[in-house]
């Protein structure tokens, strides 16, 4: 039985270029507009329509989980928005048969004047949830969240992991009959994702339908039957989970192993730094033009540091394709004049295994304070290499370090 | 019962005052949170509520009546009248404020859950009814120390509170679409404000304006009639009020609050995307 019907989904929003996308403008550019429209034509054709999705049509059964996956702006977030009636679509119909819930943040409308107590009422009834269902799942969820010690404390004086466990903890006992999530897992540590994930289980085994944005496509894949692939404001494959990660990782792993900006003004940054460039380089093995688990790389990073006698050190991410972090290394801090500031991050061969990995880096002030981040600064494929052996199964794991690992005959069995 | 929700284009939903009332609860909450934040961490707390028109009283009646010897309707103690003014106009104007910033501060809501978007207005109200509710006390037991007895024209006083809740609902739903929208609004609210309270009764009797050239101009602000019937039913049959004029008000707040109901309704599903 199928309990959304959606038929020609569409979005559009206006850019204006002239003014802010989207964003509020001001009463002066009404008024000035209209005094102006008959002279200035050109202020009409800079106004240029965006399709955050278009024409988007799909049937979900009662009991699916449906995983979604596309690139940041492919119109997912849009899709739940209008799922979650927080818009409204521009063309279009969607037809929903039962309570739907949509945990798109964590913790929406606490309060951070209010006690924890006071906060568990207040973002229940705000998620929909009926005063007496509160009552009844309240030590459930103090218990789940593991804050019974400041129920009576205002919010504001939590920590940010026992804000995020507190804000789960209500969400995850709500009982929908549709659960709509979005990217929410990205925050807490791993236990409580851990058992986030386990919460979604339980609430998917039930019979209940679940639809659930990740770029963590491991727990899309560990929660999700069937996926839902948008790119560019159009659904464009739907079908079995494994299927479709499959078609949405072939897609997408597009190397970018080097990356410039010469013109400081255009730079990605802000007033305290500027990125210049990130590089990967890779000093290949047997003239082969491509990188694979022997290969010893480089990672270069340049930044234009704006401040003077600013204490600044780099943090690296890497990552795995699915969203995993593998691994995080800081630069020591070190005072930088105004100018530009190049970082080497050397990966030995023989460390990471075959696979698409991304890195991010973030510039970091006086060793605590994010001054910029930059995501997916570098993607990039290490392909398999294998010698002497005869078995090419994928071999498991996401590091494959070489270590000193020996093997040799230590007695001998005499035959009489 | 199956739940079905259609969601398309421009679709005002049939069960929207459905919804609404199934919200209740969560207007209550809503209200009680406005409540009880609204003194967290200051020295005098709730003392505050008591104090501003105290206060505002007292300057007041210095100000009108010994600097400027205004004179009130014959047989009402001065400052009676002024503290009646205020506690109606305190309401009327906080509401109306709350109301027309009351999506924008709670733009965290609106860009993350559903609910009508007409429970953020209604539940603004609340801190401004508890306030109204001090007020009138603070003037009940003045009365007492004016040897000013009441009549029973107070049995009308709920009358005149729901029309001045009509009139803010009125204004303030208008105002917190546009205020979405441009954010100039913020600015101007407090300005009319201002200019309200000297175009209202509040520190004078309407009785000025009778048989001028602009009494035809002073009457269309349907906050006169209320303020006037007010003060009627406060200060008893000694205070000037025109009961003609309640009809012209009535008309004039139901009508603006349809326009303004019909204007939210059609923008509310896309709040979020001006946000």
């Amino acid at each position: 039985m199928s309990v959304i019907t959606a038929e020609n989904i569409s979005k559009k929003y206006i850019i204006d270029h002239k003014h802010k996308a989207g964003g509020p403008s001001t009463f002066r550019d009404v008024v000035s507009d209209l005094f102006s429209r008959k002279s200035s034509h050109t202020d009409y054709t800079e106004k240029e329509e965006f399709w955050a999705l278009k024409d988007v049509n799909f049937t979900i059964d009662q009991g699916d989980r449906i995983g979604i996956v596309g690139h940041n702006g492919a119109g997912k977030s849009t899709l739940l928005k209008i799922l979650s009636r927080i818009t409204e679509p521009s063309t279009g119909q969607i037809k929903i048969d039962g309570r739907v819930a949509s945990l798109l943040e964590v913790g929406t409308g606490f309060h951070p004047e209010l006690t924890g107590r006071e906060n568990i009422y207040l973002n229940g009834a705000i998620l929909g949830m009926a005063k007496r269902e509160i009552k009844e799942s309240f030590d459930a969820i103090v218990d789940f969240a593991g804050v019974e010690k400041f129920l009576d404390t205002p919010v504001k004086r939590y920590s940010s992991g026992m804000y995020v466990r507190l804000g789960f903890a209500i969400a995850a006992h709500l009982n929908p009959e549709i659960l709509i999530v979005d990217e929410v897992l990205a925050v807490g540590d791993t236990e409580f994702q851990k058992k986030c994930l386990g919460k979604m289980r339980d609430v998917s085994e039930s019979g209940r339908t679940l639809l659930f944005v990740s770029h963590n496509l491991t727990a899309i894949q560990a929660l999700c039957n069937k996926s839902f692939y948008f790119e560019k404001g159009q659904l464009i494959d739907q079908g079995e989970t494994t299927h479709i990660v499959t078609n949405y990782l072939s897609k997408v792993s597009h190397k970018r192993m080097e990356r410039h900006w010469d013109d400081i003004n255009q730079a990605p940054g802000n007033d305290q730094v500027r990125i210049k460039s990130f590089r990967l380089l890779a000093e290949y093995q047997d003239n082969l033009m491509h990188i694979d688990v022997r290969t010893p790389m480089n990672f270069q990073f340049e930044f234009w540091n704006m401040e003077e006698g600013a204490n600044l050190n780099l943090s690296m991410h890497l990552y795995t394709f699915t969203g995993e972090c593998i691994f995080n290394v800081g630069t020591e801090s070190q005072q930088f004049g105004k100018g530009l500031v190049t970082g080497v991050c050397q990966i030995p061969g023989h460390f990471l295994n075959d696979g698409s990995y991304v890195v991010s880096m973030m510039v970091v002030k006086d060793t605590s304070t994010v001054v910029y981040n930059m995501e997916e600064a570098l993607v990039f494929d290490i392909e398999d290499y294998r010698e002497n052996v005869t078995w090419y199964g994928k071999w498991p794991g996401y590091i494959r370090p070489k270590l000193n690992f020996s093997i040799r005959q230590t007695e001998h069995l005499v035959n009489d | 019962m199956q739940h079905t929700t259609t969601i398309k284009a421009g679709g005002s939903e049939k069960d929207y005052w459905k919804d609404l009332w199934r919200n209740k609860q969560l207007l209550l909450i809503l209200s009680k949170r406005d409540i009880s934040v609204r003194y967290k961490q200051t020295l005098l707390g709730v003392a505050w509520s008591v104090l501003r028109p105290i206060m505002t009283m007292t300057v007041m009646v210095f100000v009108f009546s010994y600097v400027a010897k205004l004179k009130g309707d014959e047989g009402v103690p001065y400052p009676l009248m002024v503290l009646c003014g205020i506690t109606i106009w305190t309401f009327f104007a906080n509401t109306f404020s709350q109301i027309s910033s009351s999506i924008l501060i709670n733009s965290n809501l609106v860009s993350k859950v559903y609910f009508p978007r007409l429970l953020m207005p209604l539940s603004s109200v609340a801190v401004g009814f508890v306030d109204f509710l001090i007020t009138l006390g603070i003037f009940l037991i003045l009365t007492v120390f004016f040897h000013h007895p009441l009549s029973w024209n107070i049995l009308y006083l709920p009358a005149f509170l729901l029309l001045a809740f009509i009139t803010s609902m009125g204004f303030g739903l208008f105002f917190a679409v546009l205020n979405v929208r441009f954010r100039d609004i913020g600015q101007l609210i407090p300005f009319i404000v201002q200019v309200g309270f000297y175009i209202c009764p509040i520190a004078y009797s309407s009785r000025l304006a009778e048989g001028t050239w602009y009494e035809k101009y002073y009457n269309l602000n349907p906050m006169v009639g209320i303020i006037d019937g007010f003060k009627w039913c406060l200060l008893g049959d000694k205070a000037y009020f025109n009961p003609n004029s309640v009809y012209s008000t009535a008309i004039i707040s139901v009508v603006i609050l349809i326009l303004s109901l019909i204007y939210f309704r059609k923008k509310e599903n896309t709040f979020v995307d001006h946000i």
